[in-house]
Parts: C-alpha cells; sequence; structure tokens
C-alpha cells in the first residue's frame, strides 16, 4: 500500500540516492530524459510545422486574414467599389488589395522563332494588383528573385513565378509548360481572350505558395487596359487585419453588410485549399504516432535506467528489506527517482523548447520547397506530453524496481539467483 | 525466548537436493549470548538466517517469544524483524548513499518516529559505540572496524528482542573485531540477547553458551562459565 509512511521513506531514500549519486551518471540520465523529451514535442512538431508552414505561407502571402473572391458562377465580384467602400470602413482593417485575374498565355522568343519550331508558351493567370496594396498585404516586393518588383506608374511590366520559367522548374512536369530562355528584360507576349500585348519581364518572384509562383502579376491599371474594363469590378480583395482583430469578426460584419451576396467572405482558413486541410489532419496525426512511439522509447530507456540502478543495488534492497524496511518504501524510492529524472529532463526541455527552438525556427524556419517550416508546440500539448512521460516514466520505473524487491531478501543480500 | 524443532533446510538445484540442516532443536533464553560455531558448510549460517527470519524453513517449527513464526505473513515478519530483531552481517551491509547516522535512524523513521526522535536515538547508539564523532560520514569514509560498529548500533537503536551477528569480525582485524566483541560484551551485561555465528574460538569463547554444528546437525552445546 502506498501509506504516507511508506512515501515518507521513500522520499527519505530517493532524497539520498539521487544527492549522493554520481553527478555524471544522474547528468546523462537526465540528458537522456532531455533528449527523450525533445523527441516527443520537436519531432511531431517539426513534422506538424510543416504543414502549418504552409498554412501560414497561404495566409500571409495570399488569402491575408480574410479574402473576398467572386462567386464561383461569376467571373468577377459585382459592385466591387462598393465591397472596397464597406472594407475601408472597417476599422480592423490594417490593408487591402484588390485583385484582377484572368487566365491567358505567355510566348516567349517569339520573334526568333522559325515557323517550323513549336512556340515557347506557357498559360497561367495574369494578376493585376495595385504595387502598393498587394506589397502592403503579402509583402509580395520580399518575394523578388531577380530583377525588381512593380511600380504603380510602369507601363507594360510584369512579374513571372518562377515556375512558368524553365529555369526554375527541375524535370518534366505533365500538363504544365514553361517559358525557356526568359530573363530579367525579356519581351513576352501575353494572350487574353485573343487579346495580345507584348510585356517585358520587370522581374522574377518566388512564393512558398505553389499557385502564386504559377502566376503573372502586373499594374492593375494595365491590365484593365488590354481587357478594356472600367467598371472597377475584381476577382478578390485580400485584407489584413491589425493585430488584435478577428478574422472571424470581421467576416461577420462583411455578411451583416451584405458583401456574401456578391462574393465569398472567408477567412484564411475557410480559404485553405482542401487538400491542405487534409494534409494538416494527416501530419497532427503522423506526429502523434511518432510522439507514441518516443513515449514507447521514453519507457523503454527509464525501465533499462531503473533497471540496471535496480539491478546493481540489489544487495542493498535486500539489505532494506532485511532490516525490516517495506518493500512498498522501496518501490516508492525507485517511482520517484523516476519522478525526478523525467522532470528534470521535462523541464529542461521545456525551456529549449520554448526560450531556444520556438523562437530559433521562427527567426530561421527550414526551407522546405512548399513552406518555411517552424516549429508547433502548442503549450497545452507540450504540457500534457510532459505529464504522458511522467506518468510513462513512473510506470517504467515501478516495474523493474518491483521485479527486484519481489525476489527473495536473504537471496538479495547473499547475491544468489 | 526463541527455540526451534525438527528445524530442516533443504536447498534444491534442479533434481539435486542438499540438506543443510537435518532436524536442529534449540532453546536459548532471554538475555543469553549464544555462539554457533562450526567449520565451513557446517550450516552455522542458515541456522542464523533461518531462526532471524530473513529465510524460511524447509520444515520444522521456529517459535520467537511464543509465536510461531511459520503462521506469520511475509509482511508481520517484516514488521517482526524491523521492530524485535537486530541484525549485523558479516560485511556490515550499510546502504552507501547514507550518513552513520542515517543508516542507523532509517530502521526508527520506518517505525513512525519522528525524525528529531530517530535522529536523536540514532546519535545516542553511535555514542555507544564509539563512533558519535562520525555522526555524517558515509560508509564508504570510515573503515572496516568503524562500519561494523555503526552496522552494530544500526541493530541495536530500536532495542531489539535478538541480535543476530553473522561472523560480524570476519573481515576486521584483531584489533577491531576486539573493539566489536567488546560491545557486545557490555551489550549482553546490559541483559541483550546476542546469536552470533563464528568460526573463530577466541570470539565464541566470550559467549556464555557455544553450540556447535557440524553437517547440518548440533553436535554439542556447551557452556562457559
Amino acid at each position: 500500500m502506498f501509506s504516507l509512511l511508506n512515501i515518507r521513506i521513500g522520499f527519505f531514500l530517493a532524497v539520498r540516492q539521487i544527492r549522493r549519486a554520481s553527478l555524471w551518471t544522474t547528468g546523462l540520465i537526465v540528458f537522456v530524459m532531455v533528449l527523450t523529451f525533445l523527441n516527443l514535442v520537436v519531432v511531431s512538431g517539426i513534422l506538424v510545422g510543416l504543414v502549418q508552414g504552409s498554412v501560414n505561407a497561404q495566409r500571409i502571402k495570399y488569402t491575408g486574414d480574410v479574402i473576398i473572391s467572386n462567386l464561383n458562377e461569376k467571373k468577377y465580384i459585382e459592385s466591387s467599389p462598393e465591397v472596397i467602400n464597406i472594407i475601408k470602413s472597417l476599422p480592423q482593417v490594417a490593408a487591402f488589395s484588390a485583385r484582377y485575374r484572368l487566365g491567358g498565355t505567355f510566348e516567349a522568343n517569339y520573334r526568333t522563332r522559325k515557323d517550323t519550331d513549336s512556340p515557347n508558351i506557357a498559360s497561367g493567370l495574369i494578376v493585376g494588383i495595385d504595387p502598393q496594396a498587394e506589397d502592403a498585404v503579402t509583402g509580395m516586393s520580399k518575394n523578388i528573385i531577380k530583377g525588381q518588383y512593380l511600380l504603380p506608374t510602369d507601363y507594360d511590366q510584369i512579374i513571372v513565378g518562377t515556375f512558368l520559367l524553365k529555369e526554375y522548374v527541375s524535370g518534366d512536369n505533365p500538363g504544365f509548360t514553361a517559358l525557356e530562355n526568359v530573363s530579367v528584360g525579356s519581351k513576352i507576349r501575353i494572350n487574353i481572350n485573343g487579346i495580345q500585348r507584348e510585356v517585358t519581364v520587370k522581374g522574377i518572384f518566388k512564393s512558398k505558395v505553389q499557385d502564386i509562383s504559377r502566376n503573372v502579376y502586373m499594374v492593375d491599371s494595365q491590365l484593365r487596359s488590354i481587357i478594356g474594363r472600367n467598371d472597377g469590378n475584381v476577382a478578390e480583395i485580400a485584407m489584413k487585419l491589425k493585430s488584435d482583430a478577428d478574422p472571424i469578426a470581421v467576416r461577420r460584419a462583411l455578411t451583416l453588410s451584405g458583401v456574401d451576396k456578391v462574393a465569398k467572405v472567408q477567412t484564411y482558413v475557410d480559404a485553405q485549399p482542401q487538400f491542405l486541410k487534409d494534409i494538416v489532419g494527416t501530419f497532427a496525426m503522423l506526429g502523434n504516432v511518432l510522439s507514441s512511439i518516443g513515449l514507447v522509447v521514453a519507457s523503454i530507456t527509464i525501465f533499462i535506467v531503473i533497471f540496471i540502478n535496480a539491478i546493481t543495488r540489489r544487495k542493498f534492497i535486500g539489505i532494506l528489506k532485511g532490516i525490516g524496511i517495506s518493500g512498498k518504501a522501496i518501490e516508492i524510492s525507485y517511482i520517484l527517482q523516476s519522478i525526478f529524472y523525467a522532470f528534470c529532463g521535462s523541464m529542461i526541455g521545456f525551456f529549449l523548447v520554448y526560450a531556444l527552438l520556438v523562437p530559433l525556427f521562427i527567426s530561421h524556419p527550414l526551407d522546405f520547397p512548399f513552406s518555411d517550416g517552424i516549429l508547433v508546440a502548442p503549450l497545452d500539448q507540450t504540457i500534457m506530453r510532459m505529464g504522458l512521460l511522467v506518468f510513462a516514466t513512473v510506470i517504467a520505473g515501478y516495474i523493474p524496481a518491483r521485479m527486484i524487491v519481489r525476489k527473495n531478501t536473504l537471496d538479495s543480500i547473499l547475491g544468489r539467483n | 525466548m526463541i527455540e526451534t524443532k525438527n528445524l530442516i533446510k533443504t536447498f534444491r538445484d534442479g533434481d539435486t537436493e542438499t540438506k543443510v540442516l537435518k532436524g536442529i532443536d534449540f532453546k536459548a533464553e532471554n538475555g543469553e549470548f549464544i555462539a554457533i560455531m562450526g567449520r565451513s558448510g557446517a550450516g552455522k549460517s542458515t541456522l542464523l538466517y533461518q531462526i532471524s527470519l530473513l529465510d524460511d524453513p524447509t520444515d520444522g517449527e521456529i517459535i520467537i517469544d511464543g509465536r510461531d513464526t511459520h503462521l506469520m505473513t511475509a509482511r508481520e515478519k517484516e514488521i517482526f524483524r524491523l521492530t524485535k530483531l537486530g541484525f549485523v552481517f558479516q560485511d556490515y551491509a550499510l546502504l552507501p548513499e547514507l550518513t552513520a547516522r542515517e543508516n542507523i535512524a532509517l530502521p526508527l523513521l520506518m517505525q513512525n518516529m519522528s525524525s528529531a526522535k530517530a535522529y536523536a536515538i540514532a546519535t545516542e547508539a553511535l555514542a555507544k559505540v564509539r563512533l558519535d564523532h562520525r555522526l555524517h560520514n558515509i560508509p564508504s569514509h570510515m573503515s572496516g572496524g568503524e562500519q561494523q560498529r555503526v552496522s552494530i548500533a544500526r541493530a541495536i537503536a530500536h532495542t531489539p528482542k535478538i541480535l543476530f551477528a553473522d561472523e560480524p569480525t570476519a573481515n576486521l582485524d584483531n584489533e577491531s573485531s576486539r573493539a566489536v566483541l567488546d560491545i557486545f560484551k557490555e551489550l549482553h551485561r546490559e541483559g541483550q540477547m546476542i546469536i552470533m555465528v563464528t568460526h573463530e574460538e577466541q570470539y565464541a569463547n566470550m559467549a556464555e553458551k557455544i553450540i556447535k554444528l557440524d553437517d547440518g546437525k548440533i553436535i554439542s552445546v556447551h557452556k562457559n562459565i
């Protein structure tokens, strides 16, 4: 029975065993526990962080916090100027970017192409933007890897996503073609619904959001002049909110203003592509599986540590029993030692995660093709994992202690098998 | 008082059976100092382990203070050892991470004694074995003789009914051995019942009764006058 007396004696023994144990041994065990804790939290955290990085990129680089887009049966948002006025009236909105989006083709090297050559052509979306407004919402100018970002006064100039350029696309992508021999300064002929315009590549950009990297951006007034639209109706409006604003509240405000009659109003969560939502779920599950394996490894580690500790101290366990110390008190002493190791390891790991790794991953995210991988370690989940680790450790510490304590007292004292 | 009736202990190793105790009958009165002697393999330590309840006999009875130990549960035996018996082992059997005083106080704490009282008794017991200057030393910082005296202090701190000693001088030099035996004699004078296993005649002669074993049987009981 775990009586108070047994706990008192267990504590008495545990404290002295820990206090007078070799510092190196204690340090090594705690180090193993730190690694185990990091394995539990960081491995799954990075896995989830890869997807979270992709989700964040989608929000920061494309949708903003709230996005309004054309209804499925419409090509654009009707009464866009009125919608924009409503947006301007919302105090939570820090910036917004209205975008025109039209499908088209891009052809390069058409001047030097012989009639027998196949055209150097690719297709994608042409997005008309106010460069300053877009930069304020998505920081588009930071995506430029060659050349320069657009200026509102730019005439017939575009910036091109890397996925449209052969130079940046490795291997063949069935269904997608890319332009060859195109760089900053190259002339490209764009074709929108049969209307052609020759433009110059001003810059090349690269984004973690793959859909964006397949686009061409130009100043909205230029795009309007190509397609001859003067009604101001855009295809989508991305909004960046002030830091304390709630996207759901803004969505509700827009809906109450009747914007949902002419457009889809979505928060960044609503606008996430379904595949991304699926991946988030799958990776979270995978993270849990890895955590479970980590927990089993942790249990086995502490089992071995305590077992070796107990087996080498078998004689002293026999003596303790011989002089009348209850087996339960001895077991409790080992459980308390296990808790000590797990707690120390977890606390150091906790400090490392929140004081070092999370800030480090934020400032230096892992550069993956589809996202800037961060470390996702929600506090509640970390505390839960810490609790699980301590619990697993208690069990893993109790079993070997019980195995040794149950051995015949005299056999233990005399070292007989 | 301790009494054994037809005590038998057999060890089994596979199909091989070794009968170490072959029907031991003996009686010890309160306050007696008894030495158990015999050549190596005679069964003297095995007898001590049975009567001190560290091991269970194969057959026979052990009656201590009128209680048939055969009828006790493992936990009852544990408590009986804790409160009524004291042990001095050949290799001191001190816990290496506890100081001299803590080693002595531990069984007292297990009897639910307050820390202050347990440490006070432990200090007193150490003074009795003339080690009051070693209160806070751990065993590895003490000589063999000192460790054995701490072991004695631990065994007597709770004023046991019977003090068992298994070859307490086997690992000690002459001077330390004599010091240990002097303590035993002093305890005996104070009325402590002691049962000691030894193979050294000079130390056995300090007891008031010598029981000689051979081949698992008592071959003689000799009273020193």
